[in-house]
């Protein structure tokens, strides 16, 4: 059914739940949720129905709360693809919107705009997840893994590979959301069944109809099966 | 002068000669016989790389220096008109550069049309300027409902306003009425009701489906640039050309002065391809704010108003001798196109079957919502949702099987060969020995759930553009570039193209580059009807050819041998004894390179039948919940020469693969109190996930249709449009009654069963004061 997207597994695409464990830990430096900062900017519209004088006033008038950053610009390191990159940026900048607009790295795709599509998935110290929930403040002192960083240069990974040699992709607008799911089942299990690629992207919508071939070209991927018979079909 | 040529033409097996007249400039077609090295492989997409490692740059990933991001609000309310409206907090906040708004006294028809824009430094600005616009509406009577619409006191979408233009002219035949939000076409051929009363068995009956959301990932939405007089746009869309035209005409320029891009695409499926709002109104800001404005629209406003699949309510009559021999069809539809127009539903009716007395009454009923859009097969999901269940309840009527039947009334000899071939392919389909209900069981009961299979036939055309045109050029270093401005929506163009331009020019395909996506390229087709690959494939072929002619001139001068004893292949080019390579042929071309542009010729002598393809469906229905699960889709699809198995299989996947989905589970829902959507986002609008993809069989069917240079026909729409009734007829199969209504949800599944058990409906459903087996 398509409810299989609220059935994922932690670790599966949708990873709504990391997003949300990185929004509750204290992240370095402070910061706000994404939803404590919506709360924040809707009640400010209510009351003034002045947004702008609104996040001033919120800076203002918080005291004994969190540590209030914010409304401009904070300077911040994020660890991608392996190199430390500094930024500024808004606090409620996401991580998607600062690795696309900030570090032009613009593989991982804004889509849903809440976590339902996994198009802008990233591997944060391994794990997915959908970066269009988390903010990029919260990923401060963890490694960030995207899209652009799957290849050594100009070598694909054969996960890559396998999704360019099995037309895993169409438009591809969903792709490397795809791909960062299925590299982070290929970590968990090496040679993994067609059920453990299925359940780590049930979280990724395609428009296209690639699934078949993403299920396929994941298990080539990860080479031939073992003689226990973890193989399975595509879809 | 035309020259006579005989090619091997047929399908699945069946060949026979034809004889073709060939323009000035055409190839030889490739036919049955042709061996080929490069076309017809399976070639990974020239821009896989690029897609897998994020390089691919989409209209999306447009970064400009200085570039601005514009966002619009939109009309709340179904139907007002705009008594007033306020920008000046919006203007004067921090980060605006321009605003844009509509006309004050416009009546808006729908919930989501623009109202305001603005341009900001972020997009976060832009959404909270805004809010600062206070907007004075005066609401007025609204219906979001087909059928209430047609109510003679239901309020008039358009009041006092012309009627939006009908999409295509009607059949010469057909009589065309509008009154109320009505707008109907009614075309008859043959005695209709001297039909019916010959039939000895007759079934009637109503379905219907539900509106379907495209749902591209990549939403709508473009950046724009002015640079003096001269305006460039990015845009996602599936019609450069016709983009660029509507920017022409919107801002009174000449073509050239307006240049539209699109080199990646993420996702077109019939509702991309107007310049839009979201190109006119960004290249408005950024004409005021002297700075470039990008575009996209939200995910919200790309599922609320971006365009949509029309619903429908069909009741359809067939009348039978009991030989089976159809005599006559009647098919009463109507749906709502929101503001637009195209809820038709009759394609299939009128082109699959024949009969001696038809009647196909189809109307447009206005409602206020967002107008629909072409969507993949327009009309041809819904009408073969309806006919195909049809058929398999006159084959149980007959008693006979439901191949036999359609075999026996079915237009396209090509079709008939299609259902031979899926018949042998499904082992399911034989064990069912061809009987219809009660349940065939296939497979066995296995507890609560029950196995079907069905099958369903479908119907497409063959279109193609003759406004297309191919460049090629040659280097003098051997390098080989091929030009069309058209977009690669993701079906695989580009590829296609090197393949195509590599084989006739003896070359390997690395040696071979394409350009795309950019109207100052030769012009090139709208992606919508399937017609993007028989337009462009035989045009690349053409100018590939005429590349060789002129190539061969120069080697003949070299090799000291007439033009016409020149042989071009892998080796390069060969007269008499001698040979030279590509390379060495091109180094001596005059002047800096060699360029060719070709047109595309009109097609020839061929099989001119229509398009068939015939799907089965194998079902598990769980009968305690309700629940569908599609197992298998088997797909026998007739679409010319593949040129690429490899993407083709692709296409066939996307079609089915929308199909279930549009069968199992997706559904615009409005509040038909309030006018408003209330599932306008990717979670509650449910789109088929991975875990609901059933395993897909692609059936290889040969055809070698004869009338292009290529034998290459669309593959886009074909694969969708019979899954869903494949789906409905397998779903028959497992539990011994019809769902008649998509999405086939567990409700509407527990319905039907407790119907046929003669229990009362098991529950109410919205739709409940219609009768189900009310004529519309």
């Amino acid at each position: 059914m398509a409810g299989a997207k609220s059935d994922a597994p932690p670790g599966a695409g949708t990873s709504s739940q990391h997003a949300e464990e990185g929004g509750a830990a204290t992240p370095p430096g402070g910061g706000l949720t994404r939803r404590e900062l919506f709360q924040g900017l809707g009640a400010a519209a209510v009351v003034g129905g002045m947004l702008g004088d609104g996040r001033r006033a919120r800076a203002a008038t918080n005291p004994g709360g969190p540590e209030v950053l914010g409304p401009g610009k904070v300077p911040l390191k994020l660890t991608v693809n392996g190199s430390e990159r500094a930024l500024a940026i808004e606090p409620r900048t996401t991580l998607l919107d600062a690795l696309r607009l900030e570090l032009d790295l613009t593989g991982a795709k804004p889509v849903c705009d809440r976590g339902a599509c996994g198009a802008c998935t990233v591997l944060v110290d391994g794990a997915p997840v959908v970066s269009c929930m988390m903010l990029a403040l919260d990923a401060q002192g963890r490694t960030i893994a995207t899209v652009e960083g799957l290849a050594q240069g100009d070598k694909l990974s054969p996960l890559q590979q396998a999704f360019v040699e099995h037309d895993a992709l169409q438009c591809g607008f969903c792709t490397p959301g795809m791909l960062m799911a299925c590299a982070a089942v290929l970590a968990q299990h090496p040679k993994p069944t067609a059920e453990d690629v299925r359940r780590g992207v049930a979280g990724n919508l395609c428009r296209c109809g690639t699934y078949p071939k993403v299920v396929s070209a994941t298990l080539a991927a990860a080479g031939p099966s073992s003689p226990t018979g973890r193989t399975g079909q595509g879809g | 002068m035309a020259r006579k040529h005989t090619i091997q033409a047929g399908y699945d097996g069946r060949l026979e000669p034809i004889t073709v007249h060939l323009p000035d400039g055409e190839p030889e077609p490739w036919d049955a016989q042709s061996k080929l090295r490069i076309v017809g492989r399976p070639v990974p997409r020239l821009d896989a790389v690029a897609k897998v490692t994020g390089r691919a740059k989409y209209t999306q990933d447009v970064m400009l220096p200085g570039m601005l991001y514009g966002r619009f609000l939109r009309c709340p309310h179904p139907a007002a008109r705009l008594r007033g409206i306020d920008v000046s907090r919006a203007k004067a906040y921090p980060g605006v550069k321009a605003v844009w708004t509509e006309k004050v006294g416009r009546k808006l028809h729908y919930q989501g049309q623009e109202v305001a824009a603005v341009a900001a430094i972020s997009a976060d600005v832009a959404e909270e300027a805004l809010r600062l616009i206070q907007v004075d509406y005066e609401e007025r009577p609204f219906v979001v409902d087909a059928t209430k619409a047609m109510a003679p006191d239901a309020p008039l979408v358009f009041a006092d306003e012309k009627l939006p233009d009908a999409e295509d002219a009607p059949p010469p035949r057909a009589k065309v009425t509008a009154k109320g939000n009505v707008r109907s076409t009614v075309e008859t051929e043959g005695d209709l009701e001297a039909a019916f009363a010959e039939a000895e068995v007759i079934v009637e009956g109503t379905y219907r489906t539900q509106v379907q959301v495209h749902s591209a990932l990549e939403p709508h939405g473009s950046v724009a640039r002015w640079e003096g007089d001269e305006l460039t746009v990015w845009s996602s869309t599936q019609a450069t050309f016709g983009v660029r035209e509507q920017l022409a005409a919107a801002f009174k320029l000449p073509k050239n002065k307006v240049r539209v891009l699109c080199e990646y695409m993420g996702g077109g499926f019939g509702a991309k391809f107007s310049a839009g709002p979201w190109s006119i109104v960004a290249a408005k800001l950024a004409r005021e704010a002297r700075a470039p404005v990008k575009m996209m629209l939200t995910r919200h406003d790309e599922q609320l108003c971006s365009g949509n699949r029309p619903d429908s309510v069909q009741w359809l009559k067939l009348g039978a001798k009991r030989d089976g021999t159809l005599v006559a069809i009647h098919l009463k539809s109507y749906g709502t196109p929101g503001v637009g127009t195209g809820a038709g539903t009759g394609g299939p009716v009128s082109a699959l079957y024949k009969a001696k007395a038809r009647r196909v009454e189809e109307a447009d009923v206005f409602t206020n919502t967002r107008a629909a859009e072409a969507f993949r097969a327009p009309g041809h999901p819904q009408g073969c949702f309806a006919l195909e269940q049809a058929m398999d309840e006159l084959a149980q009527k007959l008693g006979m099987d439901p191949i036999e039947l359609r075999k026996k009334n079915l237009q396209n000899p090509v079709q008939v060969a299609e259902l031979d071939r899926g018949r042998a392919e499904v082992p399911a389909w034989k064990d069912r020995g061809g009987k219809l209900s009660p349940p065939s069981g296939a497979g066995g009961p296995r507890g609560d759930v029950r196995r079907g299979v069905g099958m369903a036939c479908g119907v497409w055309y063959k279109f193609y553009s003759q406004a297309t045109q191919v460049e090629i050029e040659v280097h003098k270093d051997g390098r080989v570039e091929v030009k069309n401005g058209a977009q690669d929506i993701g079906t695989g163009t580009r590829t296609y193209m090197a393949q195509i331009a590599a084989e006739e020019l003896g070359l390997p395909l690395e040696a071979v580059t394409v350009r795309l996506g950019d109207t100052n390229l030769p012009v090139g087709p709208g992606s919508g009807g399937s017609i993007t690959t028989p337009s462009i494939a035989p045009t690349v072929r053409a100018a590939a050819y005429q590349v060789g002619q002129k190539l061969k001139e120069v080697a003949a001068g070299l090799l000291k041998v007439p033009a016409e004893q020149v042989t071009l292949g892998e080796e390069g080019f060969r007269g008499g004894a001698k040979t030279m390579t590509w390379k060495q042929v091109c180094s001596r071309l005059p002047g800096d390179k060699l360029t060719v542009v070709a047109s595309r010729a009109k097609d020839y002598e061929g099989l001119r039948d229509r398009m068939g393809g015939v799907q089965f469906a194998e079902v598990e229905v769980d009968t305690r919940t309700g629940v569908v699960r599609v197992v298998r889709m088997t797909v026998v699809q007739d679409f010319g020469r593949p040129l690429n198995p490899l993407t083709a299989e692709s296409q066939i996947n996307g079609g089915v693969i929308q199909g279930v989905s549009y069968a199992l589970f997706e559904d615009r829902l409005l509040d038909r109190h309030t006018g408003q959507m209330v599932n306008p986002n990717l979670e509650a609008y449910k789109i088929l996930t991975v875990n609901d993809c059933p395993e897909i069989r692609a059936v290889m069917f040969d055809v070698h249709p004869g009338f292009n240079n290529t034998g290459a026909i669309g593959l886009g729409e074909p694969p969708t449009v019979p899954t869903a009734a494949a789906i409905a007829n397998a779903i028959a199969d497992a539990i011994g009654a019809r769902v008649r209504e998509l999405p086939m949800t567990p409700d509407r599944v527990l319905a039907a069963i407790a119907g046929a058990r003669g229990e009362k409906r098991a529950q109410a459903t919205p739709d409940q004061d219609h009768d189900q087996r009310k004529t519309p």
